[in-house]
């Protein structure tokens, strides 16, 4: 397939993706709750609230306000938390650097773990060290992530003392405005719990996925004739066999990328970690519709760019897509 | 592979045959909670305040009464477990159930007409399969249960989950059944049946589905887990079942804050039930992969 | 002592044999032709050759020395250096056998820096050398291409170009050209003899085509069930089998246009190697099998030109 066709294809999907997310969001915001309420307090007679309801247009039409709606939204006007007073948006994106460095610190956990031991599980499937290593993958599979999190915060913090159980620690500012635990020593140990919790339930799982299809791989023609060919076993196992282990990888990994997002949400809430996932359960239970809007926003779109960035990993790594205008 | 050779291979592996009697048994314990459990716990008769928070009979202080010792409303954990496991295996199964029914639905109608009906559904299912099954019902479950309140959330939150949970999985049944039927519907036996004259639905669901059943069954072992822990991780967040008719999450959830104060096992009792039933699960789903070595529908 | 000397070859997978006692020899730019049904462990005698036999297959008995050495027993870095250098393959399927993410350079530069000390720049000088050896058009260009580029014959050519880099002294082809379409399966064929011509290369030919053996063997082998059942010079067997199987083959020869075709003189099909039968394994098979036949697994005896594995050689002529 053409890579420009692929792109045009994907590009008009994020498109639909976020068009169908908004449509939600506003009906959200057009359902749950009342922004009248909120503004004026309940003393104010029907007649005014209907004058009210008039001057902001909450008696339009749907698509008038989905319109009006979108174009805020656009400009990056989600409307104004309830509670924090504040651009809902801004909320949002103020808790933004505290999930992200989870996510990539357990991203980096996953890859560094699951890589090395995932090739070595499936050219030794019978030694002893491969097999308890899927014996455990499989347990840590069955042990959901916020099981995995409290017994880290009952052994690690309520037992043993080691490592606090709640919070992000000692943070630095940077300049651009993004808040970074990872400059600190405090930081680092508020986030090694967390982050194994987020890592456990992927770590496991894609141990399992590089090492059956290494070991598809391994079966096939092509490394049968690598061997042939007296090519050395590393460069056999990493270059041949791994490289073609890389695309089914990236495909799933990048689903997973999305249910680690999801996934943040159970660890914040265990260890109170100060990101999104834990402001968006926070604006639930406060019926704070503008928050709860836009964090529904930020994660399509975060959803939207993650699955494009990696279906383009995927384009380039794939010798089978080709750039328009190359040799057929 | 005949039923036969199939018994035999599941007699010959212990870790199949010790898989599905804990299985066995902890499906028995739930579906027998009124009968097998010491107490109701759900009713207020049966239950004392002053038992509460009683730790397991092996340590200092339990009694004999309480096995697995007692939570803060002195309800006795193992039959707080027996029924709230129900309540999960009885989640797990109505999600799978829905997910099968939309997904062979319409995986039957995209790989039976393809054209405009296939890419339609088959983008459809790529949309949904790229964002995360727990993100959505997460958001979901959020939304209803603000827009609702949560008292009549709570009336409401076992159908709930088994739809969001349900509705969200649908694409892993379809894809396999599309492709299934995509390879079928080539074969010969399909022109002759609708030569012969069968109505086409007829054709799809006599001939094709049979052929599709082994995949479909290592899909929904899976699955069953799956959602099983989807269900959990959304009541231990407190969008799924309510305190007063409990799942194993919920279990969880209200037990969590008292790891801190030292009653670790008003949470570590349902939470090891949990990951043995799902861990029983799984490994039943892994053998059974193993065992028939179905065709699944990898990636793209 | 012959370049290549196969003794009692046996592989095993579990308790069934697919090879069951396999000798042959190739001198230095002798070819070999080895013929037989689907099944009959051709490529199974390729690759315990140069000792690749995949799980849970293994080498169980018998030796294969080369130049001396013994490969059954050699370890694997010893192997590395004798495979693709001295003894390189090539495989059935074109399709197949090239990796579909590294460049047909990459795929190509890799065996020779393996067994050659070189530059990078100096190993595809040679490959290049090696596309234009092969005939493939602008080889300079072509190097770069990733396989799906290419078209099966043309894959098949970088196959050989690949097998002849390192100057080998024996090829072991296992079926060449039975992938590719019946054009291109001369040209291929033609391509391999005239290489081995110029350059002295020993050739295991491994066929369903005995017009091809008799083209361009000089001895030929015929498996039957794991073991060679006829062997001797190509002229010999051709215009006089022995071997009641060898005898059905030839004679199935002016219908062998398709691989069902090949063998519509013999009736039954051969068996696989867990329900091998008593005695000699083409019996149920054979018009003139008698109770002896079930009895014992004869042995490949010389008869005139050629060596045979029949107790009824003499009897039927
Ligand atoms: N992994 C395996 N396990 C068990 N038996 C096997 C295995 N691989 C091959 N065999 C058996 O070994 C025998 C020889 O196979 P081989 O591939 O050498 O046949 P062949 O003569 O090359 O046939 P073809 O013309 O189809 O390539 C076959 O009967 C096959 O069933
Ligand atoms: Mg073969």
């Amino acid at each position: 397939m053409h890579l420009l066709a692929f792109l045009m294809r994907r590009l008009v999907q994020a498109a639909i993706v976020m068009l169908v997310i908004s449509v939600i969001g506003f009906s959200i915001q057009s359902n749950l709750g009342d922004p009248l309420r909120e503004l004026v307090g309940q003393s104010v007679s029907e007649a005014e609230r209907q004058l009210l309801r008039d001057e902001l247009g909450l008696n339009d039409p749907f698509w008038t306000q989905y319109f009006r709606f979108l174009g805020n939204a656009v400009q990056g006007d989600l409307g104004t938390s309830y509670f924090f007073k504040k651009p809902a948006l801004e909320v949002i994106l103020d808790k933004f650097p505290a999930t992200f460095e989870l996510v990539l610190v357990a991203s980096v956990m996953i890859v560094t773990l699951a890589v090395p031991i995932g090739i070595y599980a499936a050219l030794k499937p019978e030694s002893w060290g491969a097999r308890i290593l899927m014996t455990t993958s499989i347990i840590g599979i069955s042990v959901p992530v916020f099981l995995t999190a409290i017994l880290l915060i009952s052994v690690f913090s309520v037992g043993l003392g080691w490592l606090p159980s709640f919070g992000r620690g000692d943070t630095v500012m940077l300049p651009w405005g993004w808040e970074t635990g990872l400059l600190t020593l405090d930081g680092w140990e508020h986030l090694i719990l967390p982050s194994i919790s987020l890592a456990s339930i992927m770590l496991p799982l894609f141990i399992r996925l590089i090492r059956a299809e290494m070991m598809e791989t391994m079966r096939t023609e092509y490394v049968r004739f690598a061997w042939a060919k007296g090519i050395a076993p590393r460069r056999v196992w990493l270059t041949h066999a791994f490289r073609n282990t890389l695309l089914p990888v990236i495909t799933v990994g990048g689903v997973q990328i999305g249910t680690l997002i999801a996934y943040t949400i159970l660890t914040e809430t265990v260890f109170q970690w100060p990101g999104m996932g834990f402001l968006f359960l926070e604006a639930i239970n406060r019926v704070d519709t503008p928050l709860i809007i836009a964090y529904i926003i930020v994660v399509g779109l975060i959803f939207v760019v993650v699955n494009t960035i990696v279906d383009l990993i995927y384009t380039l790594v794939n010798p089978m897509m080709k750039l328009p205008g190359a040799a057929a | 592979m005949t039923p036969r050779a199939f018994a035999a291979r599941f007699f010959r592996d212990p870790v199949a045959v010790c898989a599905a009697l804990v299985l066995l048994s902890l499906i028995v314990m739930a579906v027998l909670a009124p009968f097998l459990a010491p107490q109701n716990p759900y009713d207020p008769m049966q239950i004392d305040i002053m038992d509460s928070e009683l730790p397991p009979v092996w340590i200092d202080g339990g009694e004999e009464r309480f096995l697995f010792g007692t939570d803060t409303q002195g309800r006795g954990i193992l039959s707080t477990v027996m029924y709230g496991m129900g309540v999960s295996l009885l989640i797990g199964l109505g999600a799978v159930a829905v997910q099968a029914f939309l997904g062979i639905t319409f995986g039957l109608l995209a790989g039976y007409y393809g054209g405009w009906i296939d890419s339609f559904l088959m983008r459809l299912a790529d949309i949904q399969l790229s964002l995360s099954t727990l993100m959505v019902a997460i958001i979901a479950l959020a939304i209803f249960q603000a827009a609702l309140g949560p008292g009549a959330y709570a009336d409401l939150a076992l159908y709930m989950l088994i739809l969001v949970i349900g509705i969200a999985e649908w694409p892993q049944y379809a894809r396999t059944v599309r492709a299934n039927v995509q390879v079928e519907k080539k074969k010969e036996y399909v022109d002759a049946a609708r030569l012969t004259g069968m109505p086409s639905a007829r054709i799809m669901l006599r001939h094709i589905l049979p052929n599709t059943l082994t995949p479909l069954l290592v899909i929904s072992t899976i699955q069953v887990a799956n959602a099983i822990v989807s269900e959990a991780a959304l009541s231990f967040l407190g969008l799924g079942m309510p305190v007063n008719r409990p799942s194993l999450g919920s279990l969880i959830r209200s037990g969590f804050e008292n790891v801190f104060s030292g009653q670790w096992w008003i949470t570590a009792i349902p939470a090891v039930v949990l990951v043995v039933l799902i861990l029983a699960i799984n490994l039943l789903g892994d053998w059974l992969r193993d065992t028939l070595n179905p065709k699944l529908y990898k990636g793209r | 002592m012959a370049l290549l000397d196969i003794t009692d070859l046996e592989v095993s997978f579990g308790p069934h044999q697919a090879l069951r006692g396999v000798s042959f020899s190739l001198d230095r730019g002798e070819r070999l032709g080895i013929v037989g049904e689907s099944g009959a462990g051709k490529s199974m005698a390729a690759f315990a050759i140069i000792n690749l036999i995949s799980d849970p297959g293994r080498i169980s008995g018998g030796s294969v020395t080369f130049d001396g050495q013994r490969l059954d027993t050699m370890d694997t870095e010893a192997l590395r250096t004798i495979r693709g250098n001295r003894i390189a393959m090539i495989f059935q399927d074109p399709m197949m056998t090239l990796n579909p993410v590294l460049t047909i350079g990459e795929q190509m530069t890799e065996t020779l820096l393996a067994h050659r000390s070189m530059s990078m720049a100096e190993a595809r000088r040679i490959a290049v050398e090696k596309l234009d050896l092969v005939a493939v058009p602008s080889p300079a260009a072509r190097i770069d291409n990733y396989p799906h580029e290419l078209s099966g014959g043309l894959r098949q050519r970088v196959v050989i170009a690949i097998s002849l880099l390192c100057d080998p002294e024996i090829i072991i082809a296992d079926e060449p050209t039975t992938a590719l379409d019946v054009t291109i399966q001369a040209e291929i064929m033609a391509l391999l003899m005239r290489l081995c011509d110029e350059s002295d290369m020993g050739l295991v030919l491994i066929t369903h085509d005995l017009a091809v053996v008799s083209e361009s063997c000089q001895r030929l082998a015929v498996m039957y069930a794991g073991k060679i059942i006829e062997q001797g010079a190509t002229d010999a067997i051709l215009t006089a089998p022995r071997h009641p199987y060898t005898r059905g083959l030839i004679g199935a020869l002016p219908q062998m246009n398709s691989r069902g075709g090949l063998l519509k003189q013999i009736r039954g099909s051969m068996p696989g190697i867990d329900d091998l039968p008593t005695g000699c394994a083409f019996h149920p098979r054979c018009d003139f099998a008698v109770d002896a036949c079930r009895a014992s697994v004869p042995p490949l005896e010389v008869h005139g030109a050629q060596a045979v594995a029949c107790i009824r050689v003499g009897e039927i002529e």
